[in-house]
């Protein structure tokens, strides 16, 4: 069944909670549901529930493939043209580790950023439904409502003080 | 720590995006004063390729003169950057907030400029793809023994990862200035800022980054300054050749990159009025957080110098007595411990001083003109030769050209952040919301203190 998306714009951050605990009365479940802000407030100011995520993964496999790529370029390259310069082993160990540190940092780094894009679901390049008074200081309520329950919605987010509501 | 006042998300918005929104009129002239010095900068690296690094005062023996000060210098300065604001940001400290971002910013401009410098003392700097292994046909790699090429490997990691850090956390600032602008700069920000909407989801990924790349950036960051000193230390000129270089280049880094941060922090309250964000109590931590650094690089400038002398080894005996008892480098020491240390440490333990923007300006500028001269002090001597035969002596006489490069990295470094001053937030502005929510006073008695709500 098509859904359609509605913002409720809000002044205060109780009217917020007080309208999570509406929906999910009214039978939304967590994900049909999002709350804009501006400022971040701590987790679970509003009652609402953070899905998982899998961030700390990303790191390690970074890390690994980093670490991987510079023990191939140090290791890989010395062996392919085999020149013994000043005496030195060919596979010398404590220089090979200072690129390989910096192999594996930078995967590290990468992957950690990459992986925050893609679990905040980043880029969305579409707003969809969205008030820019949320960055002064308002809080919106967006609710992907079934077309039928859009009425009932829209009257929900009144009653619990939206100020103003959009929809999609 | 907290002497703010209560201010609601639009004054907020009203006073950390006016850098963006509103141009001061000094702004302009400003830019155009730095332009025109940068424009020296790049005419006299374009002299350089032109006509060779003989127009400048490097020659035989001394091959390593003010571009690989510039080089250490720098990346010292970009070192306190992500420092502070990563062990801030893992310790929570409420007190980061207006001091992260411009940390962060100064760590980018001042390590892009650092960077350059070793391509122009390259000679050939369109050779610098030479560093990596893209010669598949023959199979000439590039010796991975060498700490020259450590160098752009950690210095390659350390941007990288501080330009991330910089760009993800302006995500949030990027949505509001997407908000407040129409145009061309509305689309600009629309796309730079990915579509971000601030849901509960977004913000706390970006705490879960902040305390990730905290965690990774800080190793890097200890990393590059020691690979930087083993381009010294590894060779067998006297007196590089000591196995203290590493720390010591470390802490060196640290001291004159927080006082290079005090220096930004107060040039900005000043110039954008920012006195509800940057308060005396910012640097009053700093100040003291200095005298602790100041002293630990104290005892490493005085370990190497120990080092050489215990040794009792005739070239390094030969190198120390250029350093303390040859004109100018002895009075060069004198000016380095004088400037570096007791002055700022002895003005630094009052705490009127510390609060005193005028004095933490003037002090931390002292401090990074002695680091300046330290950086000079540690490199020339040992080249000169001095320790051998006469006819291989070298004296070095930086010229007009190097002057040109030392005066145009500064104005390179001032320019970078003005352009990013007129483009981004350098407060971050959704960080600073949080403080003021985060923000209650509670009675104890006839006092009422700042309590500070957290997790």
């Amino acid at each position: 069944m098509p859904k359609r998306t509605i913002l409720g714009v809000y002044q205060k951050p109780d009217d917020v909670a007080e309208t999570v605990t509406r929906l999910r009365q009214a039978g939304y479940a967590d994900n049909d549901f999002d709350i804009l802000s501006g400022t971040p407030y701590p987790e679970g100011t509003f009652g609402e529930k953070v899905a998982a995520h899998r961030l700390y993964v990303f790191p390690l496999v970074g890390a690994i493939c980093g670490f991987s790529i510079a023990l191939l370029i140090t290791a890989g390259t010395q062996l392919s043209y085999p020149m013994v310069t000043g005496g030195k082993p060919l596979l010398s160990i404590p220089p090979m580790l200072i690129i390989m540190y910096e192999g594996t940092m930078l995967g590290a780094i990468l992957a950690t950023v990459m992986g925050v894009i893609f679990e905040s679901r980043l880029p969305r390049f579409d707003l969809g439904v969205y008030d820019t008074r949320i960055t002064e200081g308002y809080l919106g309520v967006l609710v992907a409502s079934p077309e039928e329950k859009l009425g009932y919605t829209e009257q929900l987010l009144r009653e619990t003080g939206a100020e103003d509501i959009k929809k999609r | 720590m907290q002497e703010r006042r209560v201010l609601t998300d639009i004054q907020v918005n009203r006073s950390l995006l006016s850098t963006v929104l509103d141009t001061p009129n000094w702004y302009w002239p400003v830019v155009g004063a730095l332009s025109i010095i940068v424009g020296g900068f790049v005419t006299t690296i374009i002299l350089m390729i032109t006509f060779g690094l003989g127009i400048t005062g490097l020659n035989r023996p001394v091959f390593w003169g003010f571009m690989i000060v510039n080089f250490v210098f720098w990346v010292g300065i970009s070192h306190a950057g992500v420092m502070i604001s990563s062990i801030l940001r893992i310790c929570q400290a409420e007190w980061r907030r207006p001091v992260t971002r411009a940390a962060e910013v100064l760590t980018v401009f001042a390590l892009a400029t650092a960077a350059s410098f070793p391509l122009i003392h390259m000679g050939r700097m369109w050779r610098f793809y030479w560093v990596f292994p893209y010669d598949f046909d023959r199979m000439i790699w590039p010796d991975v023994r060498s700490p020259l090429i450590w160098d752009p490997s950690a210095i390659f990691t350390y941007l990288t990862g501080a330009s991330m850090f910089v760009f993800m956390a302006l995500l949030p600032d990027l949505g509001n200035l997407r908000d407040r602008t129409t145009g061309w700069q509305r689309t600009f920000y629309a796309i730079a800022s990915l579509g971000w909407r601030g849901n509960p989801r977004q913000f706390k990924l970006q705490f879960i980054l902040g305390i990730l790349l905290s965690g990774l950036i800080l190793p890097v960051f200890v990393s590059v300054h020691s690979i930087v000193s083993w381009d010294f230390a590894v060779s067998l000129v006297p007196a590089w050749h000591a196995t203290v270089f590493a720390p010591y280049f470390v802490i060196g880094a640290v001291h004159s990159g927080v006082s290079g941060v005090v220096t930004m922090m107060v040039v900005l309250r000043k110039l954008f009025k920012w006195d509800d964000f940057i308060t005396p109590d910012h640097f009053d931590a700093l100040g003291r957080l200095l005298i602790a650094v100041a002293t630990a690089w104290l005892y490493f400038f005085m370990l190497d110098l120990f080092f050489g002398i215990y040794g009792g080894e005739s070239r390094e005996l030969s190198v120390m007595d250029q350093r303390l008892l040859t004109m100018p480098w002895g009075g060069m020491f004198f000016l380095i411990i004088v400037l570096g240390y007791i002055v700022p440490v002895s003005a630094w333990l009052f705490r009127s001083v510390r609060r005193n923007l005028t004095w933490m300006f003037v002090l931390s500028i002292l401090v990074n003109v002695s680091m300046w001269l330290e950086r000079l002090w540690l490199i020339v001597p040992g080249l000169q030769n001095k320790e051998r035969l006469p006819f291989d002596w070298g004296v070095y006489e930086p010229g007009l050209f190097e002057i040109m490069l030392v005066v145009g990295s500064f104005a390179v470094v001032c320019l970078g952040l003005l352009v990013f001053i007129k483009l981004f937030p350098l407060i971050p502005v959704w960080e600073e919301k949080e403080g003021q929510l985060f923000q209650a006073e509670i009675r104890i008695g006839k006092r009422r203190v700042p309590a500070i709500i957290r997790e």
